[in-house]
């Protein structure tokens, strides 16, 4: 019972810190400096209050623990799922779903499968086609050359499954919590859809404009 | 009319099933989607063959008895129940399926006939007011705003038909229990077990085994009384209430 407020709760986590996340991608229009700097000022957040990282430990902790219990929640829905309906039918006509409320479950793990890839290699800079290095623009840049469109196709893929995944989260969301009400519910469509949208085009512009040479 | 009528057949609750092929000539589009079946069946008794189970009552499209998926949407193709559905909403020549209900929850009786009585047990479980008996209060004693009466008489249209949990991909009950709560919750005679009807009643939509709402909306948009889909979203409000207050 408590599975999908937890779902709810974390997913407003998780979408904050995108919005989050994207802004300081943004950063990289504004040079080297400016994205390196932005990067080394998110370690001294807090400080001195805070040790040392001390604010990213904190954000890594909820992070970590959130997309632990969106995964879980998601997995015992699934399955519960599954078994309400064992007998398929034979003819299933879709009368008004939107694709990416029927693409959720899918999305959710190639975006897992994604953000595992994109930890070990923008952050922790395990897997560096572009080469390794201590400036995260430089990884940035260096791993999104022209000769690696590879990595910026999945990216792209990805990226979109993100926003196809918010732009029913953000509603479904918002439901499990009961802020849909009828006189609400295309504001929070649109809404819903802004997010998703602003989310996807803010998160591809970075890798896009390394890939076709407009940063480097 | 001429149609082919492909109808999932199936002997018993353990018996596997099957879909089985019929044709029907001299369909008359003035038919109920019902009547058209009756007329299957009276073919089907003449030629020594078992008839087509399927449930109905009232046909006037009050009672909630009739339901199943028609060509995959859950009373065909109009906003309607089974038994307002009529053969005109269908061309000659064409082939219609037709499948009991699908959940785990409602399990098939015999051909379409399925076994709502998970219903009733959620209903059971909190969908009700305890009142004392007695004389009758004066009808103006308990003034209530028009707006929450409107919506109480909306919510209180289900007729528990079940086409919400055929719809949903998830065989979720949501929108049949949302719209019980959501009926007693906007009346004043409604609100001394507001905070433990939805705890209740959704602990027993879960043991019945219907999967959990993902706000995906197929059961409003079948649904044959237009329950609105922001009713769930009210249950979920009351359920969150609720568990604050550690209830549940």
């Amino acid at each position: 019972m408590a599975l999908k407020s937890a779902m709810a709760v974390t997913g407003v986590i998780l979408v904050l810190y995108l919005i989050a996340h994207m802004y300081g991608n943004l950063k990289v229009f504004s040079g080297q400096e400016a994205f390196d700097g932005y990067a080394h000022g998110l370690r001294e957040l807090g400080y001195p209050l805070l040790p040392e990282s001390g604010f990213l430990w904190i954000a890594r902790i909820v992070l970590l623990a959130s997309v632990l219990i969106h995964i879980y929640s998601a997995v015992v829905l699934t399955l519960r799922a599954r078994k309400a309906r064992t007998d398929r039918y034979q003819v299933k006509k879709r009368v008004q779903r939107t694709y990416a409320s029927y693409t959720m479950r899918y999305g959710g793990i190639l975006i897992a499968l994604f953000v595992i890839f994109h930890i070990l290699h923008l952050t922790v800079n395990v897997i560096a086609p572009g080469g390794k290095s201590d400036s995260p623009y430089e990884r940035l840049v260096g791993g999104f050359q022209p000769e690696f469109w590879y990595v910026t196709l999945f990216y792209l893929a990805s990226v979109i499954a993100v926003g196809f995944h918010l732009r029913h989260g953000v509603w479904s969301g918002m439901a499990t919590l009961g802020f849909n009400k009828a006189s609400r519910q295309g504001k929070i469509n649109t809404v819903a859809m802004a997010i998703a949208v602003v989310v996807t085009v803010g998160f591809l512009l970075p890798p896009l404009a390394v890939t076709f040479g407009l940063v480097s | 009319m001429n149609i082919t009528l492909r109808v999932w057949r199936q002997k018993g609750r353990d018996d596997e099933g099957r879909m089985v092929t019929y044709k029907l000539t001299d369909v008359s589009p003035d038919m109920s989607f019902l009547e058209m079946l009756d007329v299957l069946n009276e073919k089907l008794t003449l030629e020594n063959e078992d008839p087509v189970a399927f449930d109905h009552d009232c046909r006037e499209g009050i009672c909630g008895a009739c339901g199943v998926v028609i060509d995959g949407e859950a009373h065909g193709p109009e906003r309607t129940t089974t038994c307002q559905l009529h053969m005109r909403s269908f061309k000659d020549g064409d082939t219609i399926t037709v499948e009991p209900w699908r959940a785990t929850a409602f399990p098939v009786v015999k051909d379409l006939v399925v076994d709502r009585g998970a219903f009733d047990r959620i209903i059971q479980a909190g969908g009700f007011i305890s009142a004392p008996t007695g004389t009758a209060p004066d009808a103006h004693a308990n003034p209530i705003p028009k707006p929450d009466a409107d919506r109480a008489f909306d919510a209180a249209t289900c007729i528990g038909c079940g086409a919400c949990v055929a719809a949903c991909p998830n065989a979720s009950s949501m929108l049949f229990t949302a719209a019980k709560v959501t009926h007693l919750g906007m009346l004043p005679q409604g609100q001394p077990e507001r905070a433990s009807r939805v705890v209740k009643m959704i602990n027993q939509q879960d043991e019945e085994d219907f999967g959990g709402c993902t706000n995906i909306g197929e059961c409003a948009a079948v649904c044959p009384k237009g329950i609105p889909l922001d009713t769930i979203s009210q249950l979920n409000r009351d359920l969150l209430g609720s568990l604050s207050k550690g209830i549940g």
